[in-house]
């Protein structure tokens, strides 16, 4: 018996230490690497950087961390600006998502039992194609000289094109179009598990349909609007992609900023502050939705 | 039940939202004219042009060595953090473990992609590993992230695993590798098909993360259409996108097929 533990005792650390190991080295030490970094100065050389710890002979000799980075984002209009711009398009998008994805999951978790699969299918094949390359398929829409533009035109509904590519318009759409299977797939799965006879009953207590579902569907689906809400909200607000391409030279967002510090003007420190600063600023918003989440759960069944 | 025509016309408008400009893709992919509004006839010219360029076929058969590896990595992980989460019970530690196998789903992909650089960086410096960055530091941060998702899918099946099947192995004097090997693997498989491929997904769209961790004379797929997309719309990028969408359909169907095929018989 007592080999018999030891081995397992064995297996079950190994188990427990390879991806363990794998998350710290390659997780956690990067992300505290970048909390370093964002309290070093800046120098020219390789890497650009200045060590906070001194060393002479095997001892510590001095540190030297400051706050300076963190002064001049919150000295500098720009990155104000795009702390600000990232928070409300975020929301926004998150709104217009909720918007246009909440009828759409309950449209699917009241079709036919046999339809839902179909309609949910739907729903998630655009996820699987490159994300990247629908992105890009909205450029050739939203362009001066491009299909919704020429549609108008011909129409008649307008003169002169509207200029929508490069603003912030066209970042609203970029996101809320990639992010809608993340709001809708949540949404459906609190809605599908709602007991029928709920609406039933409200009916035969003389509740409308739109009280009926105020006051029964809408209270009853709030888990999936918080889970839903978080996964279009959390990646809008470091999204780099879609304002790089659809976003003009005023859309600031933090993700974007963060890119042309690290990569044009090679100033690690000022990066690494914007990414301890976009982690501060999404810290609430994931401790709120882990609160509701926890809180919300219960009531489900 | 009743359906109200205001939540059909909200799935019209929705499907018709997240479809037409996949449509339109396809459509300009065979316009012979580079102008979207113009129809200059059917042509497939761009796609011959697509199978000339050396940059994106290069590109594309990194993408695919980085996807396959990084995902049969993350499923190796994940597999293993589930059972960590699931079967393992208390340890100390644990609360930690679970908040690092979940954070990188909700960690903005700039913050990831500037994390693991600055770590590659640091790693070189100090023990001269790795040696420049391409297809190993790509891999690595893909296969993190792909643990992630891996983890979530591989943990729900385990968890809802019926656990009598192990036992009775177990009874029978079956070690618990064995156990594992022979029967819990098997009865989770569908799980680690649905993990494996979800990362590999993840991998060949990520275009974030990847430009962080790769060198020169390493671009993987996403990065070279990314830099070609900045400069504007490309009849080239139209037909690699009907590419990958005819792909991603024909793939998706069957798999759609065979799983209703066995519900069925």
């Amino acid at each position: 018996m007592r080999v018999g533990g030891w081995r397992g005792g064995v297996g079950r650390a190994l188990v427990l230490a390879v991806p363990y190991a794998w998350l710290v080295l390659f997780f956690l030490v990067p992300l505290l690497i970048v909390g370093k970094i964002s309290l070093s100065e800046m120098r020219a050389g390789v890497p650009p950087y200045e060590p906070i710890l001194d060393f002479a002979d095997g001892a510590l000799v001095g540190v030297r961390a400051t706050l300076e980075n963190f002064a001049l984002l919150f000295e500098d209009d720009l990155y104000v600006g795009a702390y600000f711009q990232s928070v409300g398009i975020a929301l926004v998008s998150t709104l217009l998502c909720l918007l246009i994805g909440y009828p759409m999951a309950l449209g699917i978790a009241r079709a036919r039992p046999d339809r839902r699969g179909p309609l949910l299918l739907l729903i998630i094949l655009p996820f699987w194609t490159s994300f990247l390359i629908r992105v890009y398929a909205w450029m050739g829409i939203l362009k001066d000289e491009g299909l919704l533009n020429g549609a108008l035109l011909w129409a008649g509904v307008i003169s002169e094109p509207l200029v929508i590519l490069n603003t912030d318009a066209a970042v609203y759409i970029g996101i809320v179009y990639s992010y809608l299977p993340f709001m809708v797939l949540p949404l459906y799965a609190t809605l599908e598990k709602l007991d029928p006879s709920l609406l039933e009953a409200a009916a035969d207590l003389g509740a409308r349909p739109w009280r009926a579902f105020l006051s029964v569907t809408l209270p009853l689906s709030l888990p999936g609007v918080v889970a839903g809400s978080m996964l279009v909200f959390v990646p809008a607000v470091g999204e780099y992609v879609i304002p790089d391409l659809l976003g003009g030279g005023d859309t600031q967002m933090l993700g974007k900023a963060l890119w042309d510090v690290f990569a044009f003007s090679r100033d690690w420190p000022t990066a690494a502050a914007l990414a301890v600063s976009m982690l501060a600023a999404l810290a609430l918003p994931i401790a709120v939705f882990n609160r509701l989440q926890a809180r919300l759960e219960p009531e489900e069944k | 039940m009743r359906r109200s025509g205001g939540l059909l016309a909200a799935l019209l408008f929705g499907y018709a939202f997240l479809y037409l400009p996949i449509g339109l893709l396809v459509a300009w992919s065979f316009n012979a004219s580079r102008v979207v509004n113009v129809w200059g006839g059917f042509s497939t010219k761009w796609y011959g042009e697509l199978t000339r360029n050396e940059a994106f076929l290069d590109a594309a058969w990194l993408s695919l060595k980085v996807a396959a590896t990084s995902a049969t990595a993350a499923l190796a992980l994940g597999v293993l953090a589930a059972v960590v989460l699931v079967r393992l019970g208390r340890f100390r530690g644990r609360m930690l473990f679970n908040g690092l196998v979940t954070a990188p789903l909700v960690m903005p992909e700039v913050i990831l992609g500037l994390a693991l650089l600055l770590l590659f960086v640091a790693l070189e410096q100090a023990v001269g590993w790795p040696d420049g960055r391409g297809f190993a530091t790509i891999a690595i941060a893909h296969s993190t992230m792909g643990m992630a998702y891996a983890t979530v899918v591989v943990r729900s099946r385990l968890a809802q695993m019926d656990r009598s099947l192990e036992e009775a192995a177990m009874d029978l004097g079956a070690r618990p590798l064995k156990v594992f090997l022979v029967i819990t693997l098997p009865v989770i498989a569908p799980s680690l098909a649905a993990a494996w491929l979800l990362a590999f997904t993840l991998s060949l769209d990520d275009v974030v993360v990847a430009q962080f961790v790769s060198g020169p004379g390493a671009t993987t797929l996403p990065i070279e259409v990314f830099s070609s997309v900045r400069l504007g719309v490309s009849p080239q990028i139209n037909a690699l996108g009907t590419l990958i969408v005819a792909v991603v359909a024909v793939l998706i169907v069957l798999a759609w097929r065979l799983m209703a095929a066995r519900r069925g018989g």
